[in-house]
């Protein structure tokens, strides 16, 4: 064997061996037992992208203006509680948009009294000086930036695991739930079979609140005091689907809410055989629903999530023991689906669904099998032409071809990327590609051959003087790829991913490969003729 | 087996047809992207936002009867297209629909589903882009395309000298235009899968420009005394078989997705296709002759100063 050639044969043979190795999960419908007990061999098959194994990607955006709301209006409502508690008067305490607290006293000195309270009570609030407002003390209290971020940004991360636990709980394989930018959560489910049940319970926020209902104004009144709300319930005719809405006046505030339950079943009603929700409150809660019900006996308690009011029940009598039920319109999935996102909290915030991309399984499955085909027929055309216009040489680059392909599907198993539709284009257009580095030799080899070369020093000065010219056609590909893979998403982002680890591998092929093969055969120096 | 024996085709020479048809090309081009710009083009959600579906149904459905469903259904700016095989319809509502994102396309299924309950169906593809990340997209698309671009006029300038540079970069922007030209005018749509085509032909269409360049340069350092056009000329002839043939073996391979890869890569395919024969071209009719010009330019003027 000439010299040199050992090295860049085994180099050959060991890329060759370990890519279809890496392979093996992929190509074997099972793997035997003794293949999975064995620690160190791959197990992984070829990752497949959303538009291939189908699926569902979502971004979702968190509204944070609203956890920073629900924050300053969880802080009213606590001042308000702690203000009566000490006996201190004051007209209003109210949110003003999603930055402060607004306050009108009676007195100058239950202002200042109030000031020295809050200074403890909340430290990453500022409070503006006392001012006078048509005759009244005012007093505000601001959110910081600095909190108001921080607030934000826990609102994401809260959102992030509720939905993850929900995604958890509705079971899905392989679930991919990341954080994205300042307030973006991107999600796939792949292999899901009932996307839109998914979203709905994905988007859902799940604030479930228990109100008074004030029987004492009618619905229709056009006036409502300020500890006053207009809320509706919604039922669809199950024959009809005719939607219809009941209004009700409610007290504003909220005597019990979602966060005090320690857990939530389905449950079916024997008598009428409907599904409802069974839910239990925690210590605090339980407490809280004992106090309630034994103080408005014979007053109606409303369920609202998400400020629709579920069902509105009188209560009959004191109910101790901590458990309630929810009822309502409920087939077995909704009752399942609110099961699930009781269990798992509500969101911080609302969420916006601002991409949703669902490919069915049958598309996918579509998808792998026209680009394979395509792929063959590339693969066979390249060949036949290669084979006609450089005989035995272009065999020569057939071999490399192959390799690159075989290669770069082992280096896709073996880094775990994604192979999506355009991955599969990007390697049938390296197909085309591989052999180009082997036509720009070859041609020069014949230029050589012309002026009278051996084949062997027109072998090697072919691949010398084409050397940097390929190089530079490679480079400048890699840089495009390079680019698509930092900005790309998705498919985009797997045409990245084949096309510049193809065209690495195809550097190596090109000039290591097919050239390794040349010398063996060339080696002795006295072949007359070369197949060009 | 040869494809062409020795040729002696006078390039250089027919410099100002070439620059006539690649000006005309280049500007339809830039009307194109002025016109994506606008929002005037055929742009896909990806860039626009919007909803985009695929429905396979039981039976064949006309496009006239599955507007009248939508259209009945509170759905009015639609855009069908029907694919004969295997019954499908492919959706496209505009974003500025009335009703809300993640809604449009449940909406689309309860239509069909009311309206023609006899004919069943399964969505095969569905996607909902909202504003904000088209505009993301939009944005992040631009910073790729003029990142490769600067980074390829970079590394040309550092390999070659800075008349080849131009040379090549003009004809990378020409091939790159001239595939906004031709979808601009056939009204395909323009998505992110077609800037990735561009990109991807950016890339690839060097090749043929740096294997022509290295042997002008090689011929330029060995002839000093011939004229630059000669050298020019003779340099493009003897390398023009591989030119056609590195292109033909990509266009065999793009040709094979073309027709057989199915209609998600369809477009993008085609857009490789295109790209892969205007890269061609301009690597000899458009990078080459721009050099020359610049050189006898450089060497006019250094004449006069002399």
């Amino acid at each position: 064997m000439p010299k040199g050639t050992g090295w860049r044969i085994s180099l050959i043979v060991i890329f060759a061996l370990l890519s279809l190795l890496y392979l093996t999960p992929t190509l074997a419908t099972k793997l035997p037992s003794w293949w999975t007990d064995l620690p160190l061999l791959p197990k992984d098959k070829i990752h497949l992208g959303l538009d291939l194994q189908g699926g569902t990607h979502l971004v979702l955006e968190v509204d944070t203006e609203k956890a920073v709301e629900g924050s300053l209006d969880i802080i009213a409502t606590d001042l308000e509680d702690t203000l009566n508690s000490k006996n201190l008067h004051f007209k209003r305490i109210n949110r003003v948009g999603s930055e402060k607290v607004a306050m009108l006293f009676y007195e100058k000195d239950t202002a200042t009294t109030v000031q020295k309270l809050l200074n403890d009570k909340y430290p990453g609030y500022k409070q503006s000086p006392q001012y006078d407002e048509g005759g009244f003390v005012a007093l505000d209290l601001r959110i910081t930036d600095e909190a108001a971020k921080d607030r934000k940004d826990k609102a994401v991360a809260q959102a992030l695991e509720t939905i993850r636990n929900r995604i958890d709980q509705f079971g899905v394989s392989e679930p991919l739930i990341q954080r994205e930018g300042i307030d973006h959560i991107v999600i796939q489910l792949p292999g899901i079979k009932d996307p839109q049940r998914a979203i709905d319970l994905i988007g859902r926020t799940a604030r479930l609140e228990f109100k008074l209902v004030r029987e004492d104004i009618p619905p229709n009144s056009t006036s409502l005091p300020d500890d006053a709300e207009i809320m509706k319930e919604k039922t669809v005719d199950p024959t009809t689907n005719a939607v219809s809405e009941i209004p009700f006046v409610l007290q504003k505030k909220a005597l019990i809410t979602g966060d005090l339950l320690t857990d939530a079943q389905v449950r079916i009603d024997s008598q009428f055989n409907q599904p409802y929700v069974g839910i239990e409150f925690n210590s605090l809660g339980a407490k809280l629903f004992d106090q309630v019900t034994a103080a408005n006996v014979g007053k109606r308690f409303a369920i609202v999530l998400d400020n629709n009011v579920y069902s509105a029940p009188v209560i009959r009598e004191r109910i101790s023991g901590g458990s309630a039920q929810i009822s309502g319109n409920f087939t077995e999935k909704t009752a399942a689906d609110l099961a699930i996102v009781l269990r798992a909290g509500a969101l911080p915030a609302p969420v916006k669904i601002i991409q949703n991309e669902t490919v069915g399984p049958s598309l996918g499955q579509d998808s792998i099998n026209k680009g394979l085909m395509a792929g063959l027929i590339g693969v066979v055309l390249v060949v036949v032409f290669m084979a006609i216009y450089y005989k035995l040489s272009g065999m020569v680059a057939n071999l490399g071809m192959v390799l690159n392909v075989l290669f770069l599907m082992g280096a896709l198993a073996a880094l775990g990327a994604t192979l999506t539709l355009p991955g599969i284009a990007a390697i049938v257009l390296l197909i085309g590609m591989s052999v180009d580095s082997n036509v720009i030799i070859f041609e020069r080899i014949r230029e050589e051959l012309k002026l009278g070369k051996n084949p062997k020093s027109a072998l090697d000065s072919g691949y010398d003087k084409a050397f940097l010219t390929i190089m530079d056609s490679h480079v400048t590909t890699l840089i495009t790829a390079a680019v698509l893979f930092q900005f790309g998403t998705g498919p985009v982002k797997g045409f990245a991913v084949s096309l510049s680890l193809g065209v690495i591998i195809n550097l190596f092929t090109s000039l290591i490969g097919t050239k390794v093969t040349f010398d063996l055969f060339l080696h002795k120096g006295n072949v007359k003729k070369m197949s060009i | 087996m040869e494809l062409l024996g020795k040729t002696n085709i006078d390039f250089i020479g027919k410099r100002n047809i070439a620059f006539v048809i690649s000006a005309i090309i280049s500007i339809i081009g830039i009307i194109g992207i002025i016109q994506i710009a606008r929002g005037a083009a055929n742009m896909g959600i990806d860039f626009s936002g919007g909803t985009a579906m695929q429905l396979k149904f039981s039976k064949p459905i006309d496009t006239a009867s599955a507007r009248t469903t939508l259209h009945k259904n509170g759905i009015p700016k639609v855009e069908l297209q029907e694919v004969k095989e295997g019954n499908k319809l492919l959706i496209k509502i505009d974003r500025n629909m009335s009703i809300a994102l993640g809604k449009s396309a449940e909406a689309v299924q309860n239509a069909f589903k009311k309206e023609h309950p006899d004919n069943t169906f399964t969505v095969e593809s569905s996607t909902e882009i909202g504003p904000s990340i088209g505009d993301k997209l939009r944005k992040d698309t631009l910073i790729a395309v003029v990142i490769s671009l600067l980074g390829i006029i970079l590394y040309i300038a550092w390999r070659f000298d800075f008349k080849f540079g131009i040379g090549a970069t003009l004809a990378t922007l020409h091939d790159c235009l001239a595939m906004f030209a031709v979808f601009y005018v056939l009204n395909l749509e323009i998505n992110l899968l077609f800037i990735t085509a561009v990109l991807t032909i950016a890339g690839y269409s060097l090749t043929d420009t740096v294997v022509v360049f290295d042997r002008i340069r090689e011929n330029m350092h060995k002839n000093l005394k011939e004229s630059l056009s000669n050298v020019f000329n003779r340099s493009i002839n003897e390398v023009l078989s591989r030119t056609i043939v590195t292109s033909l073996t990509v266009f065999l391979a793009a040709i094979s997705l073309f027709l057989f890869g199915g209609e998600v890569i369809h477009d993008f395919s085609r857009a490789l296709l295109v790209g892969v024969i205007v890269g061609t071209y301009s690597s000899v009719f458009v990078a080459s002759p721009i050099v020359v010009l610049l050189e006898n330019r450089s060497l006019e003027s250094k004449a006069q100063k002399a």
